[in-house]
């Protein structure tokens, strides 16, 4: 079951002609899908699409009652596959991943599929991780669109642009014989708006159809001498036909007056953020009526010559609003207008940054610097000739800590890195490569384990140089995630064939944690339409690793100290794997917790643990938490003037998951950590017992306090 | 700076839309707060549109939500999905180092940001692994935050949440309606938290909580101070301790405080007999001191002669872990009811070392000297424990343990302790002719020693280092600026780089 339930939200996919939905973007785009006639869907977690995930998992029923066959793809390479479908048949598929990453993955599959074309609309949904709250790398899915030759569609960020970039990217599929990516960016997935809905329409061709009477052909397929018709094909006849089918269908908008000696181009995504501009500059009102005319490129890819350089017409200067680099878009309009012989100033990179997010800020001076150059006197008075003088506010960048995600209060992950810091501690320093994932987060302090991170389920395949036997063994981190992403062959498949002499880590939370607590393969949670409970070490046993070690309680901090020592000392020269599992405990929380509370007030026994500090035997040296990092454990100033430094202290959003006191234990650091265990509904013996115990310790203590001051 | 305060928008249309934002740590539930508000003003007839970032962000990471919101028209609004630096009327921050990135990062602005504020703090893993102390000052983003919002609301919004049993989304939208600066009657807040019918009764109690925070404008957080407690015990003890206490009053007035603080803990830790020793001790330095330093040395010597003469060996930890007003804070902190049962585990993990410091002087020296019985001892006793404290086993074993206090003066440990005491007060008074501040500096060299095994070698192997690098720089006149730096730069970091650094700057020099 994923972090987050759409069960109750899923209701208004049911919605019909005239209703108005109202709710995120993620949901809009599932009913846009389903009023489109969408016959398969599929795709991958990642954010900022997980809850697209989500929202199809938990909208089975729906689909199911239109016939729309829904699939939890292994990886971003097999929903793309999945699209395959719609090569022979006239059948609607959409699949949806993460960008670019997802796109990195999915791209050899969409490169055949680009080549082979399309019969039915074919559309991917990308959710672009691109600025502040991306967790990848920082590029653009847009180049894989220009070397495949698919359509890239980049609606205005509002619920209407969105849901309609649904239909015009089928309908352009279809009309052009190409896949067509829709992108949306961090905060599109999860803006909330209004859209009117219509009804939702069962695919006309069902694949449970097309399985009865199957297609082939095979000058579809991605063989030679096909494949060179099939590149003639894309410049010949589909490249053509989408451009014709953009400028026909207005897929892309210009606002604003006819005539003006300067304009604005901007990608869909970006608009909100040029009119927000234009507003603060008095050159828009709220509604987007502006006084500069805008191009709105819906469509980023492809460009269509005539429609932007008739856009140019008239005006002197224009400037291109493209977030992200390389600047693609304005080269390639740059070269239209060189060809077309114009004079018209094209500007953009260098009044707007190459690189990174193009927040309010950044577009305000952009925007401000353009009309400076362009059209001075539309300016307010107050931006042409500052005058007013701002306050000085005392600059904080020193004293405000940065705050970087990490592991939740009672992590499972963070008890395996305790244990891998305290054996870097013995055995020394050892050369370790992350992946993707939560456990990921190890590689920041407190734990600054791992060096690298090289894609989803390629951690122990990123040390395969360091496979040469050296003083020490390398170690690679693997989430289950990445495991069964693309990890079990290409990660311990090649550890395996190529006899390697390394560690390998499988991080098991029973989930895709880190997208959502998506279920995979070896979840243990009993899951209706999918199968779980595969086991990973008998995936590993399966592919041929000999030596694994199977830990079944991450918290045992000494347990996983000891088999890590045996794997990185063991004379065992083949690959070793060592399977660390304990349950997600943000997901394990939102499990058990009203099971739980439901059981106190039944009257059944409960036990709840939690973890406390003597701050009388803490010395405030915090070595505890450089073992840790946990929210829960934080520090207290006390009110003694005998006391420099502040001493540990965990509050009361403690889980209770025994890091603690492990770590005290094993990094032999103080005695101040102890476990308090509030019973609820005890049994009778034990409320007896526990009375006659506390009146023999009380006694005792009774006795020995009134010999000594009461301090 | 004058992008940020641009002229008032020409259209007053514009002005009409009210932006929100919210930033938070991750976990803190700031989905529910923006959900409620956005519920808020679409049943109050605004168009609103809200963003967030989900993902990997929200892992105890700083986050922010995002809202606009206008009266519905016909026409279709076009909102921004991020705040922008300046353009922002109501910001609420879920924690004051968050109020310090909302300041930093421009969103609170004096022409136009409400800033409601909750004062707890969430420290960040950077302010926690320092040895030393690396807690931001939440003062200078008060003042900040003072300076750069036109309205500002403080309180602990955690606190007042936690004492009705609810979360901290819940006391800050209480603020938020509290605040007025939304046009929107109290009671439709309300309704929004009812309408989403989950912990509803305790969501209002804290919502009431946050919104008299919010009206009273003041910081609730003040914590009353807690009233001298009366010194109890047997009559001979009392009588004991109260001559102790004359002796202090005879002292300057300057050092009495400390020297109270420090009786009260070596008596606590042994017995008057041992208050007297430390008065003994610090009279010495009074002695050699006088009122032109303002009794600096000795006030100094106070607070540290006390903490090591209380040093942590098994004995203090074990009486500690069986006081009875320790049983009654720990089913208060754990809100243990009187018919639930409290189980209590200790984590020990006693070392060889303990052992053998437990041991009679002579017996403990010989043995630490003879590796094999040492390795023996661990073998024996070196193994993690965990005690069940609230059982009567182990609670009588740390009770007797804790007893032995009049064996204590006896033990390996003492001996070794005194030992130490007595040769860093030697080195640290030794330049007292030349130079009175390098005394003071070094005798508070003495805060680096300080944890339990492997912490405590690596904080003595600190104190040695800047106690030997005060040698090389005696007869300087910034000696005593230099002992300062070191000191501060050996708590910075667990392994001693910051300090190396330091030392190897002053052996440039020297």
């Amino acid at each position: 079951m994923a972090e987050r339930s759409f069960k109750k939200e899923v209701e208004h996919l049911r919605k019909g002609d005239g209703d108005v939905f109202t709710g995120e973007g993620i949901l809009a785009l599932t009913k846009a899908l389903l009023e489109n006639g969408v016959g398969y869907v599929g795709g991958y977690q990642g954010a900022p699409i997980s809850h697209l995930m989500d929202v199809l998992a938990d909208a089975q029923d729906v689909l199911g009652e239109l016939g729309v066959r829904f699939e939890a793809n292994a990886s971003e390479g097999a929903a793309a596959a999945m699209l395959a479908a719609s090569v022979h048949y006239p059948i609607r598929g959409a699949v949806t991943f993460k960008g670019p990453v997802g796109v990195n993955v999915a791209s050899d599959a969409l490169a055949n599929l680009s080549s082979s074309g399309v019969t039915g609309g074919a559309l991917v949904i990308v959710g672009e991780d691109y600025g502040e709250g991306s967790s990848i790398m920082q590029e653009r899915s847009h180049a894989f669109a220009m070397k495949s030759q698919f359509w890239m569609l980049d609606p205005r960020p509002n619920l209407p642009s969105i849901t309609k970039a649904v239909k015009d990217g089928f309908e352009l599929s279809e009309a052009s014989n190409t896949p067509v990516m829709l992108m949306v960016r961090i905060r599109s997935c999860h803006v909330t708006g209004s859209f009117e809905t219509r009804d939702n329409v069962p695919p006309p061709l069902t694949v449970r159809d097309a399985l009865s009477a199957p297609r082939s052909d095979f000058a579809r397929v991605v063989l030679p001498p096909m494949s060179y018709l099939h590149e003639q094909d894309k410049v010949q006849n589909r490249w053509p036909a989408a451009e014709k089918f953009i400028i026909d269908n207005k897929l892309n908008e210009i606002i604003g007056p006819n005539r003006a000696p300067l304009g604005i181009v901007v990608q869909g995504g970006m608009y909100n953020g040029v009119v927000r501009a234009l507003q603060r500059l008095g050159l828009a009102d709220i509604y987007g009526n502006s006084d500069v005319p805008l191009y709105v490129l819906n469509v980023t890819y492809p460009l269509v010559r005539d429609e932007f350089n008739r856009f140019c017409e008239g005006k002197d200067h224009v400037l291109v609003v493209e977030e992200g680099q390389p600047e693609f878009i304005e080269q390639q309009l740059g070269s239209f207008l060189y060809k077309a012989r114009s004079s018209v100033e094209l500007h953009g990179k260098d009044m707007l940054p190459m690189a990174g997010e193009y927040t309010g800020q950044v577009m305000l001076d952009g925007v401000t610097a353009f009309l400076k150059a362009a059209a001075p006197e539309m300016l307010p008075g107050a931006v042409r000739a500052p005058n007013a003088k701002a306050p000085q506010i005392p600059d904080l960048s020193k004293t405000v800590p940065i705050r970087p995600p990490g592991f939740c209060t009672g992590c499972p992950e963070r008890p395996i890195f305790a244990a891998l810091k305290l054996t870097e501690q013995e055995l020394g320093k050892h050369q370790i490569s992350g992946d993707i994932g939560c456990h990921l987060f190890a590689a920041l302090p407190p734990f600054e384990i791992g060096g690298s991170t090289m894609g989803y389920g390629l951690g122990p395949a990123s040390n395969a140089a360091f496979d040469g036997g050296g003083e020490r063994r390398a170690i690679s981190i693997l989430g289950d995630g990445g495991f069964w992403h693309n990890g079990l062959s290409s990660s311990i498949g090649n550890m395996v064939f190529n006899k390697s002499d390394t560690v390998a880590v499988i991080v098991d939370n029973y989930y895709s944690a880190a997208t959502g607590g998506q279920d995979v393969l070896s979840s243990r949670a009993i899951n209706d339409t999918k199968s779980t409970n595969n086991p990973i070490s008998a995936a590993l046993k399966g592919v041929g690793v000999e030596w694994v070690r199977q830990i079944d309680r991450t918290y045992d901090v000494g347990k996983v100290r000891e088999v890590l020592r045996e794997a990185l000392t063991t004379d065992y020269a083949g690959p070793k794997v060592i399977v660390a599992s304990s349950e997600c405990m943000l997901n394990k929380q939102r499990r058990e917790k009203p099971l739980r509370n439901q059981a106190i007030q039944d009257g059944r026994r409960v036990d709840i643990p939690r973890f406390g500090v003597d701050p009388d035997i803490c010395t405030g040296d915090h070595a505890c938490i450089r073992l840790s990092g946990c929210p829960s454990l934080s520090l207290k100033k006390l009110d003694d003037p005998l006391r420099d430094d502040p001493v540990a202290h965990i509050d009361q959003t403690c889980v209770g998951c025994g890091n603690c006191g492990e770590v005290a234990d094993e990094a032999i650091l103080c005695p101040s950590f102890y476990q308090a265990d509030v019973v609820h509904n005890p049994t009778g013996f034990e409320a007896w017992r526990a009375r006659q115990r506390i009146k023999i310790i009380g006694w005792l203590q009774n006795r020995r306090a009134a010999k000594r001051l009461a301090l | 700076m004058n992008a940020l305060f641009p002229e008032k928008p020409q259209d007053a249309g514009l002005a009409k839309i009210t932006k929100l934002a919210v930033m938070a740590v991750g976990g803190q539930g700031g989905g529910v707060l923006t959900s409620w508000i956005e519920a808020l003003a679409r049943a109050q007839g605004y168009d609103v549109q809200a963003t967030s970032v989900a993902g990997v962000a929200q892992r105890t990471g700083a986050t922010i939500y995002y809202i606009e919101m206008i009266p519905r028209t016909d026409q279709l609004p076009v909102f921004a999905l991020a705040p922008s630096a300046g353009d922002v009327d109501i910001l609420i921050a879920a924690e004051m180092m968050e109020v310090g990135r909302a300041v930093l990062r421009g969103f609170v602005t004096p022409d136009r940001t409400v800033l409601i504020g909750s004062t707890h703090r969430a420290l960040a893993v950077s302010e926690k692994t320092v040895p030393g102390d690396g807690i931001a000052d939440a003062d200078e983003v008060r003042a900040a935050a003072e300076i750069a919002a036109q309205r500002l609301i403080l309180a602990n919004m955690e606190q007042l949440a936690v004492d009705q049993g609810s979360v901290i989304s819940a006391s800050l939208f209480g603020a938020l309606a509290g605040s007025g600066a939304l046009p929107f009657p109290r009671e439709a807040f309300e309704d929004a938290i009812r309408k989403s019918g989950k912990g509803v009764d305790a969501s209002l109690r804290a919502f009431k909580a946050g919104f008299d925070a919010a009206q009273h404008r003041e910081t609730v957080d003040v914590q009353k101070p807690e009233p001298e407690q009366k010194i109890t015990g047997p009559q001979g003890v009392l009588d004991e301790w109260n001559a102790l206490v004359d002796r202090i009053n005879a002292m300057p007035p300057t050092v009495q405080q400390m020297a109270t603080a420090g009786l009260r803990k070596v008596v606590d830790f042994q017995d008057c007999g041992y208050g007297a020793t430390y008065l003994d001790r610090l009279n010495a330095m009074i002695a050699r001191d006088s009122a032109a330093q303002d009794w600096l040395l000795s006030v100094t010597a106070a607070k540290y002669i006390a903490n090591a003469m209380a040093y942590d060996d098994m004995i203090r930890v074990a009486d500690i872990k069986t006081r009875s007003p320790r049983f009654d804070r720990i089913r208060n902190e754990m809100g243990a009811k009187l018919d639930q049962v409290m189980q209590l585990t200790e984590y020990f993990h006693p070392r060889a070392e303990e052992i053998a410091g437990l041991l009679p002087a002579r017996l403990g020296a010989w043995i630490e000297g003879k590796p094999k019985a040492m390795a023996r001892l661990d073998r024996w006793f070196g193994m993690g424990r965990r005690l069940r404290t609230d059982s009567l086993p182990a609670f009588v074993m740390l009770h007797l343990l804790g007893g032995l206090k009049s064996y204590r003066l006896k033990t390996r440990r003492h001996a070794v302790e005194v030992a130490h005491l007595e040769a860093w007060l030697d080195r640290s008074l030794a330049p007292l002719t030349n130079d009175y501040e390098l005394c003071v500096e070094l005798l508070r060299c003495r805060r680096l020693v300080k944890g339990y095994s492997d912490t405590h070698a690596r904080g003595l192997a600190k104190f040695d280092s800047v106690m030997n690098a005060a040698d090389m720089l005696k007869g300087r006149e910034d000696a005593s600026d230099w002992v300062a730096r070191l000191r501060e730069a050996a708590l910075q970091d667990p392994d001693g780089k910051a300090l190396s650094g330091a030392l190897e700057t002053v052996r440039s020099f020297v």
